[in-house]
């Protein structure tokens, strides 16, 4: 089995050299994927005619617990009323088929699965027909299905509820035929959600709603400082709650630090308990960060060469252009929290040689085995299950799988007894795991034709995944690819070009932040791009057509259907601009054009036309929602209080007041979505529309009031 | 900056030797309910009055009298929109151990009784006066220092959700009151 | 060791049934919903009143159960989104909330349903101001805002 390469690696098609720009997954995962996966690990006809189909992961809004079993009931012939989709627990057979790990990210789900999916539903399938055929003595060939029932040649009917049984009894055929997209009845239609009434109702469980008889609550006082240790604390006045069952010290992740775990038998108290605590913390030897030294680090840092990433053409070129014709722009993007509507949380019962947890993990082989680990078993003794997340944008997909070790040491303490260990939302804020802080540093060479001849880009962050068992999979030379993507990879053809990165180490954890390096890259590209567009007098759309590679095609495609789908921008009320942003996301392209005016001293983002193409829609519908939905969650990135601070040390926001996502007002008023049709195998969906809403809102700004927006969030206009 | 001033002002006359540069100030009897008037406004003007009395759409919290989370608003009468009232938080008293304060009929202040104008700045002295006194006379005033529960509640101002007690305001109510009557007595004179 | 924390006998109406516990009276109504009475469909999303996902109604008043202690809702009847089922309008929101395909992971759409029907029992006709004057305060970090407005305004239709 080939590896699979993650990014077209568009530096190749002009010569040069394009580094850590692939995913490097273990021969042996890949090896030991089975490339038949066995039906019954992922549907189960019921005696009633339900069709329960296995997810292979976490489902935390995106949609692929509807688009998923709806790829395998298309196969199969299923009747979709009478379809439910159930998270899959943590085991060998839900690994992603081509990482080979079970995981939620990358937004790779649907273009992972799909393959998978449809031959599971034609497998099953093929195996219901063998039943129904031997029944009726004819052959599979005579035979037909619609809607959960097999027909014979001559009137007989037999309902899949029917031959499940029998069927499962059957030998798993090897090769099985495929619909042709033309059969299609479900896959390319909207689909409403398989989960909407159970959300819309109350009754749809999360795991912070998990309930078992004895179960208890604990809660964790946090060192102030990331991986601070507890030196002594007094517990006596926090025992005085009544409820309270145990208090004592846990270490965090990985033996760096140490906390304080409160357990009782309701929220409250202990919330209460532990806010009676009182913690001498040892605060020595470990960083305290500070953002305006960091800030000022980074910008120092960002003025020197840094590990080549990406280089092509001459990188003296820009000594020949005149200073007139460059651009030189120093951008700073702040920490972000993930904030997921449902704070993290975890259950646990560890009874001696076996253990039950109840999860939501994005990444459940590491976490389980981190699990397990602390327990002290092997990991499949340890039943993990896995349900529906409130949210996640990468929070919930730990690399140091703090969570996993953290609900281990506190239930190993107290065997028998289902531990609930949930982060407030004050420690999620303060807690770390953040879209790390970055600085740019851009300087463009602008040719006579108004096009960037020359680009010299230096980006500063820390690595996320250096130094974790991830490493190998998105870095390369010490060079981590998920701070440059976005810009190493683009697909503008600047002949010129040399792009090379910094990652200082601070004591800050961080984490992928939905559409991770993008978030930064694509907002600094983009706003550059426009910028020169506007110094050319070039409409911002023909402009990044002209600049384009002519193998960009899906570039191509997005920006020439949102030319069609935006006249609007050619007749916008007064005090109204409109900017324009194009992105990449693991191949699938998206634009958006957005109409944005100034109310209040903020941006009022009226509208927003978003194109994309990622092959096949499986979902128009989940499609839909995701660009809807994503182009608000990147507003977060211009919000006045969208930033995590930190001095000496300490994060300076407490809560959703220091820490302010988007609200209603905040988020586009509408979005209409345009899908480039396409039968090409489909690609990535849920992170996609993140990156392109801050640029776009910014470049029309810059229209408004003539201001290069170059440092997040946006405080002032 | 003029908020200290004036309530260094105010507390320097509380002291038993008036600063030498005011001793011309409270030889009169005008000057005895300016003097009051500054006592007063002093109360006005600080955080747990003026975080209601505001000129804008939105009302403050805090010390530092930020704008109030979550976009709640002024609303027809004071009281918020529908779904997002006032009352959606805040019951009819202090809640401490949730740290959300309350009072009977929380509401915003009038847009007439506004003490700070539309970029969140306190009103100066003479203005504060003035507008008082379009709006009520004396009696009506000391009244409402007196009984108005939303008035009570500033010098009660309960706990935050961290448990430290809310800044009160300079004076004591009974000091407030009584700086109110001595200021009604006067003639309730303006700077 | 001694106990600080008194717990009482308290009395609530919840969706219509009267139910008695003991419990400490600073507890957030919230977590006396979600612990003591197993009405796990209030979320808690933040402590801080500043997302929304607790609102229950008190007296048909929208409410943020994350901020009142128990002690402090007195014979004020809590309608919660479990008892959205058997309201008229309620039933009407959530079908519009279905139909429109409004909810991604769901966790702040509870919260979101009952600002909706604490809004259309007060204004059957809100305009797309009011609409997002009422719904101001109520935070989804999937964004679903675009659905919630449609699914509103198709709301409002029925109920016209």
């Amino acid at each position: 089995m080939n590896r699979r390469t993650f990014f077209r690696i568009s530096a190749a098609a002009t010569g040069g050299f394009l580094i850590a720009m692939y995913f490097d997954f273990p021969t042996s995962a890949q090896e030991a994927a089975p490339k038949i996966y066995p039906p019954d690990a992922f549907v189960h006809i019921k005696p009633n005619g339900e069709v329960v189909i296995m997810v292979n992961r976490v489902e935390v809004g995106q949609g692929t617990s509807t688009a998923l079993p709806m790829i395998l009931a298309e196969e199969l012939d299923a009747d979709w009323s009478k379809v439910i989709a159930e998270i899959a627990p943590a085991a060998d057979v839900y690994r992603d088929p081509v990482v080979g790990m079970q995981m939620l990210g990358g937004s790779i789900s649907i273009a992972n699965s799909y393959q998978q999916y449809r031959e599971l539903g034609a497998r099953t399938r093929a195996m219901l027909i063998a039943a129904a055929a031997d029944r009726w003595h004819v052959t599979p060939e005579q035979c037909r299905t619609a809607n959960s029932v097999a027909y014979g040649p001559a009137g007989q009917k037999a309902s899949y509820a029917e031959l499940a049984e029998d069927a499962t009894r059957r030998p798993i055929p090897e090769k099985v035929r495929l619909k042709d997209p033309s059969e299609f009845r479900l896959i390319g239609k909207p689909m409403r959600r398989l989960d909407g009434r159970a959300k819309s109702n109350g009754s749809q469980q999360f795991g912070i709603d998990l309930d078992f008889p004895g179960m208890k609550i604990a809660l964790l006082a946090r060192p102030p400082v990331f991986f601070g240790r507890v030196r002594r604390f007094d517990d006596s006045e926090a025992r005085k709650i009544a409820g309270v069952a145990d208090v004592f010290e846990i270490p965090l992740a990985k033996g760096k630090g140490s906390a304080v775990a409160v357990v009782a038998d309701r929220f409250w108290a202990a919330k209460q308990a532990r806010d009676r605590l009182i913690i001498d913390w040892d605060l020595s030897g470990v960083e305290h960060a500070d953002t305006i030294e960091l800030r000022k680090r980074f910008n120092e840092l960002a003025r020197t060469t840094g590990r080549i990433a990406a280089t092509r053409g001459d990188a003296k070129a820009m000594e020949g252009i005149a200073t007139d014709n460059r651009i030189v722009a120093e951008y700073d993007f702040p920490y972000l929290a993930h904030a997921p509507m449902e704070p993290l949380n975890i259950t646990l019962r560890y009874d001696g040689d076996r253990a039950e947890a109840w999860t939501t993990s994005q990444v459940p082989d590491t976490q389980r085995q981190a699990m397990a680990e602390v327990l002290g078993l092997p990991a499949d003794r340890v039943t993990y299950h896995i349900g529906f997340a409130g949210g996640a944008f990468g929070r919930r997909g730990t690399l140091d799988e703090h969570l996993e070790r953290e609900v281990a040491a506190i239930a190993r303490r107290m065997r028998g007894v289902p531990i609930k260990l949930i982060w407030t939302r004050e420690d999620d804020v303060q807690g770390g795991y953040y879209r790390p802080m970055v600085a740019h540093r851009v300087e463009v060479g602008v040719g006579d034709d108004g096009m960037p001849s020359s680009w010299r880009h230096v980006v500063v962050g820390q690595g996320i995944v250096l130094g974790t068992p991830f490493e190998s999979f998105y870095a390369k030379d010490g060079i981590e690819a998920l701070l440059i993507e976005g810009t190493a990879d683009t697909r503008y053809a600047i002949p010129n070009f040399h792009v090379s990165v910094h990652h200082p180490a601070v004591n800050v954890p961080v984490l992928s932040w939905r559409s991770v390096g993008y978030s930064h890259n694509t907002f600094v590209v983009e706003t550059l791009i426009e910028e020169l567009a506007l110094r050319a007098n070039v409409d911002p759309i023909a402009y990044r057509l002209k600049l384009l590679d002519p193998s960009a095609k899906r570039q191509r495609a997005v920006l020439t259907l949102l030319n069609e789908k935006s006249g609007w921008r050619n007749a916008l009320p007064p005090n109204h601009a409109c900017g324009i942003a194009l992105s990449e996301y693991h191949e699938t392209a998206s634009a958006c054009a957005a109409d944005v005016s100034i109310e209040d001293g903020r941006p009022r983002i009226h509208r927003v036309s978003v194109t994309v193409a990622c092959g096949l829609a499986v979902n128009p519908m989940t499609i839909e929602n995701q660009f809807q939905g994503g182009l608000a969650f990147g507003v977060t990135q211009l919000m006045a209080k969208g930033a995590i601070t930190l001095k000496d040390g300490r994060v300076e926001q407490r809560n959703l007041d220091g820490y302010t996502p988007p609200y209603i007002k905040d988020a586009p008023v509408a979005v209409d979505v345009h899908i480039v049709p396409s039968a090409e195998p489909p690609t990535a969906i849920g992170e996609c529309p993140v990156p392109l809403i801050a640029p776009a809102v910014v470049n029309a700004l810059a229209r408004l009031t003539g201001k290069h927006y170059r440092s997040l969030p946006l405080v002032e206009l | 900056m003029l908020t200290l001033i004036l309530i260094a002002l105010a507390v320097a006359q509380d002291s038993k030797r008036p600063p030498a540069s005011e001793q011309v100030m409270l030889a009169s009897p005008r000057s005895g309910g300016l003097g009051a008037w500054q006592k007063v406004y002093s109360v006005m003007v600080s955080p747990r009055c003026l975080n209601c009395h505001t000129a804008t759409t939105y009302p403050q919290q805090g010390d530092d009298r930020h704008r109030h989370v979550a976009n709640v608003i002024r609303g027809p009468q004071g009281k918020g929109v529908v779904a997002l009232n006032c009352a959606t938080c805040h019951q009819s008293t202090n809640a401490n151990s949730t740290g959300v304060p309350g009072a009977h009929n929380w509401h915003l202040a009038p847009l007439s009784m506004r003490w700070q104008d539309v970029n969140d700045r306190p009103l100066s002295s003479a203005d504060v006066c003035r507008s008082v006194l379009r709006l009520l006379d004396g009696p009506h005033l000391l009244k409402h220092h007196e009984e108005e529960p939303l008035v009570l509640w500033a010098f009660n101002p309960g706990r935050r959700p961290d448990g430290t007690m809310r800044t009160l305001p300079p004076l004591t109510h009974e000091g407030f009151v009584e700086a109110t009557r001595q200021w009604v007595k006067a003639g309730t004179p303006c700077p | 060791m001694s106990v600080t924390t008194i717990h009482l006998l308290t009395h609530l109406l919840v969706n219509g049934e009267r139910k008695t516990l003991t419990v400490d009276p600073s507890t957030p109504l919230l977590w006396v919903l979600r612990e003591d009475l197993k009405l796990t469909g209030t979320k808690y999303g933040c402590g801080i009143g500043a997302c929304g996902a607790c609102t229950v109604h008190l007296d048909g008043v929208g409410t943020r159960s994350c901020l009142v202690p128990v002690s402090l809702v007195g014979d004020r009847k809590i309608v919660t989104i479990e008892g959205m089922a058997h309201d008229p309008i309620g039933r009407v929101v959530q079908n519009a909330w279905v139909d429109n395909d409004v909810v991604q992971c769901g966790y702040c759409q509870s919260g979101q349903v009952m600002s909706v029907v604490a809004l259309l029992k007060s204004n059957r006709k809100p305009t797309d101001k009011n609409i997002e004057e009422s719904m101001g305060g109520n935070l989804c970090r999937c964004g679903t805002y675009v659905r919630i407005r449609e699914a509103i305004r198709s709301a409002a239709e029925k109920l016209a």
